[in-house]
């Protein structure tokens, strides 16, 4: 490995290492709330690529809807359906833990091998910041490239979403 | 910037995605499935962005994907934790192999 | 004469009516329905008979009149199922007798069903049968007799199993139906051989006389047999089985399970005669071109005439006695077409047949009307439960005893005639055979006389109560029936019904008449001897010679015989494994598909738990399979 470690490649490994541990202390930890707590810097940590990719927008988003809506939704579910906030989860089979991680290590494995051997071409950063007046404009048109649709369809979603949330969740 | 390859970004987002994948397996409670699925989507709008970013660098379709990805899950995820609740006061429980009580 | 077709189409059109409607009548309604149409086709068939004798000769020859003939199936230019009317002297004879017996026994039959349920039904099949049998006789090709022929057999197992609710009469039926079926398979082969090789339905072109029709058939050979040969022995076989010749008579005494005006008109008068008829029918082809099978037919013939006769003399019941009579008669119709001759004098045996069909028609039909008015009034069918009834039964006793008198052979009876030129034409034909033939009238003279005896005289068997005499409906047909029975010898029958239809005279072969008539005499007295008054010598007899005895009262054990090589042969032989490789294999076959579809999908259920994570896992694995296949294959 190159011994010259730019400040780039010091924040990607930064970010690599806490997406990686946590991910998996997302999913093997045994106490709910602290699973939610993980997933929050892991979502933190995937901002900061959004950032190191130079999508500072995108980084915004996950940054407020992420970490700052979607979090909070979990964590208050959590502390509703749960009498103790800490209990520990059920405890499965041996045999089922064993068959999932294994399903799991083999898929890395094949993604990785098919990652690596993979030959994508020019694999380096490019462009630069996008600005966001060019992404108003792209999602505000209705021409080639341009995502009005989308945009009004996803408006209709989130709608039909709170409509379907207060539905489902109202008391009766 | 310059030893940043493509691959680095996709083995991170692949171990993501199979974390996900193995809470999804082995989970039993609702809301750590739905966290696990949180994490499969998350590496999958890295990966839209990765290859936005890297392999077409002069459009923004992965970038719109991601936006839309992040609207979308964000939608999943209230009307999801609406059905949990919704299933906790009835049955007040969680727990996936408590579920076949509701079709009674 | 196209008025002949109302005779074959009244009774038809009489059956609709009552199996449609029949229903909605008062049952007396329906009886006198079902009479006057069938008066009507009598009287029409009586006007047939005086209409053709008297002008169808032409240069002393009966003509063959087809006063009606249409094509029904046309197959091909040359194969075509016609159906018609034909009418030569035979037809016109059967005609007359059918009609008249069945119109006696539908007027019988008003009296004797009087209450029975199912009245209309009864009226109903008896004019389809009696539509079914006119169809037979004026057939005009071999295929519509057999059409007809098959719709007789048809009636009579529906009237044999009239009483369907009693189960010795259903098995009756199907006994009768089965065993004709059987021999009308041979009919049917038969037919198809014929036709193959002469290319024609035709009666009026088979009996024609042309040997070039069946040039075809010369030199081909089968086992031994030429083809023609085997043809019409196959025919014959078709006509064994409806006539119950040996050994294919087993159905007869069974179908008594009937009704008896049905046995009257059935199984003693018309359809059992219809073999004859067939054989009379074809009689030019058996004469000119399968002379060894008309001595098959006159064997045949001659060993179920002496066969039934000897079962008969120890019967009790007394519809069965009758029924091995009507057997042994027909025997002795058949010997006398089987020695026939074709031209001239040669002619008697097939003259006398026709005319014992005829007189025994009417004699028989006495008999069994007779026995049924005996029933009637004892309800039972036991000879042993009857005697003495002469006086309370006079009228059934005095025609009775004329028909008994007939069928004996005594002059001037009408039987003493044709029976007698049927003995005639056997000692002219071979001395052996007639005297096995006289020795069997002599038996037929015994048996008669000891049903007579038994029913008539010796000591009145205490009866439940007083017998009475049957209604006028019933009395009158029998008065009728005994009428014709003392008279019809003299019909000057040659004159009519001769094998080459000229004109034949008959002469009575004196020492021939004298000595049948001496040994009916013998035989009357010596049933006279044992059956008139109290008497052991039949008991003494029957023990003394307790074999015979048995074997000829359990039929000479064909009936066993028949169901060993049924249930024990065919069916443990064939049916049984057939059975057990349909039930095994076949069925097993699929059960098997069942089991192993329900076996694997007990096991696969699993699967298909309603669990989302386990789903999810397999499509998992799936995929990384289906990548490492794509990968690494």
């Amino acid at each position: 490995m190159n011994m010259n470690i730019s400040t780039q490649e010091t924040v990607f490994f930064l970010l690599a290492a806490v997406i990686v541990v946590f991910s998996i202390l997302t999913v093997t930890t045994r106490r709910i709330l602290r699973s939610a707590t993980y997933l929050l810097f892991v979502l933190f940590a995937t901002a900061g690529i959004y950032f190191q990719l130079e999508y500072s927008f995108l980084g915004a988003v996950q940054l407020t809807i992420y970490a700052g809506g979607i979090i909070i939704l979990y964590v208050f579910s959590i502390l509703l359906t749960n009498q103790q906030a800490d209990e520990k989860l059920e405890r499965l089979k041996n045999s089922k833990v064993l068959a999932g991680a294994l399903a799991a290590v083999a898929g890395v494995g094949i993604t990785l091998f098919l990652l690596l051997t993979h030959p994508f071409g020019s694999s380096r950063l490019a462009g630069g910041e996008v600005p966001v007046k060019e992404i108003g404009t792209a999602l505000m048109g209705t021409g080639k490239y341009q995502y009005l649709l989308p945009f009004e369809v996803i408006s209709i979603l989130l709608l039909a979403c709170i409509i379907g949330g207060i539905m489902i969740a109202r008391k009766r | 910037m310059e030893g940043l390859h493509l691959e680095y970004y996709l083995v991170v987002s692949a171990v993501m995605f199979f974390a996900g994948v193995y809470g999804f397996l082995t989970r039993r409670n609702l809301l750590a499935i739905l966290i696990s699925i949180e994490l499969i989507l998350n590496s999958v709008d890295i990966n839209f962005a990765l290859f936005n970013r890297f392999l077409f660098p002069g459009q923004l379709e992965g970038f719109f994907f991601t936006l839309f990805a992040i609207g979308v899950s964000a939608c999943e995820t209230a009307v999801a934790i609406a059905i949990i609740i919704n299933i906790y006061r009835n049955i007040r429980n969680i727990q996936v192999r408590n579920l076949g009580q509701l079709k009674d | 004469m196209e008025y002949t077709l109302f005779i074959v189409l009244l009774p038809f059109l009489s059956f609709l009516f009552l199996g449609l409607v029949g229903k909605r009548l008062t049952p007396r309604a329906a009886g006198y329905t079902g009479t006057i149409v069938l008066a009507i086709s009598a009287c029409l068939s009586y006007i047939t008979a005086w209409h053709y004798f008297t002008t169808a000769k032409v240069d002393g020859i009966f003509e063959k009149l087809t006063p009606v003939n249409f094509t029904w199936l046309n197959f091909t230019e040359k194969l075509h199922i016609d159906l018609g009317i034909l009418l030569d002297p035979i037809a016109v004879m059967m005609l007359v007798v059918i009609t008249t017996v069945s119109l006696m026994v539908h007027l019988y039959s008003i009296g004797y069903m009087h209450g029975e349920r199912g009245f209309q039904r009864y009226y109903a099949f008896l004019s389809l049968f009696t539509f079914s049998m006119l169809g037979l006789v004026v057939a005009t090709n071999i295929f519509q007799m057999y059409i007809f022929w098959e719709l007789v057999g048809v009636s009579s197992y529906l009237l044999i199993g009239f009483y369907y609710t009693k189960p010795e009469a259903v098995a009756a039926s199907k006994k009768a139906f089965i065993v004709t079926r059987f021999a009308d398979l041979g009919f049917l082969i038969g037919i198809l051989l014929l036709s193959f090789y002469t290319g024609t339905f035709d009666f009026e072109r088979l009996t024609s006389g042309d040997t070039a029709l069946f040039a075809g058939m010369e030199g081909i050979s089968f086992m031994g047999c030429s083809v023609i040969s085997w043809a019409v022995a196959l025919i014959f076989m078709g006509g064994a089985g409806k006539s119950a010749m040996f050994p294919l008579h087993v159905w007869l005494p069974d179908a008594m399970e009937g009704p008896t005006p049905v046995s009257a008109l059935i199984h003693a008068a018309t359809m059992v005669v219809a073999g004859v008829y067939l054989v009379a029918r074809l009689f030019p082809v058996y004469y000119l071109e399968a002379p060894d099978v008309l001595v098959l037919v006159a064997v045949v013939g001659a060993v179920t005439s002496l066969y039934a006769a000897v079962v008969a003399c120890v019967q009790t019941d007394i519809k069965r006695v009758l029924a091995f009579s009507t057997i042994s008669q027909i025997g002795f119709m058949m010997v006398g077409l089987g020695v026939s001759g074709m031209e001239g004098h040669e002619g008697l045996g097939y003259m006398a047949s026709m005319f014992h069909l005829f007189t025994h028609a009417m004699f028989k039909a006495l008999l069994f009307l007779g026995a049924g008015a005996i029933i009637h009034a004892v309800h039972s069918n036991e000879m042993t439960r009857m005697g003495g009834l002469r006086k309370y039964l006079p009228i059934t006793h005095l025609t009775f005893l004329v028909a008994c008198l007939a069928i004996a052979g005594i002059p001037p009876f009408s039987g003493f005639f044709s029976k007698d030129e049927i003995l005639a034409a056997t000692f002219h034909f071979s001395p052996v055979l007639g005297m096995v033939m006289s020795f069997t009238a002599g038996l037929t003279a015994f048996y008669m006389f000891r049903l007579y005896y038994r029913v008539f005289w010796n000591k009145a068997n205490h009866h439940d109560h007083v017998p009475h005499e049957a209604p006028g409906s019933m009395t009158v047909p029998l008065i009728l029936l005994a009428a014709v029975t003392l008279v019809a010898g003299f019909i000057p029958f040659g004159k009519f019904v001769t094998s080459d239809s000229t004109e034949y005279i008959i002469h009575l072969d004196w020492a021939v008449a004298s000595a049948s008539v001496a040994i009916a005499l013998i035989a009357i007295g010596i049933a006279t001897l044992f059956y008139r008054g109290e008497s052991t010598i039949p008991d003494r007899l029957a023990t003394s010679f307790r074999g015979l005895h048995a074997a000829a009262f359990n039929r000479f054990y064909l009936d066993d015989l028949y169901i060993f090589i049924t249930k024990k042969v065919i069916f443990n032989g064939i049916s049984r494994p057939v059975a057990w490789f349909d039930r095994h294999v076949v069925d097993g076959t699929m059960n098997g598909f069942a089991t192993l579809s329900r076996r694997v999908s007990y096991s696969i259920r699993g699967f298909q738990s309603g669990q989302l994570q386990q789903y999810v896992m397999v499509i998992l694995l799936g995929t990384l399979l289906i990548t490492v296949l794509v990968l690494f294959v």
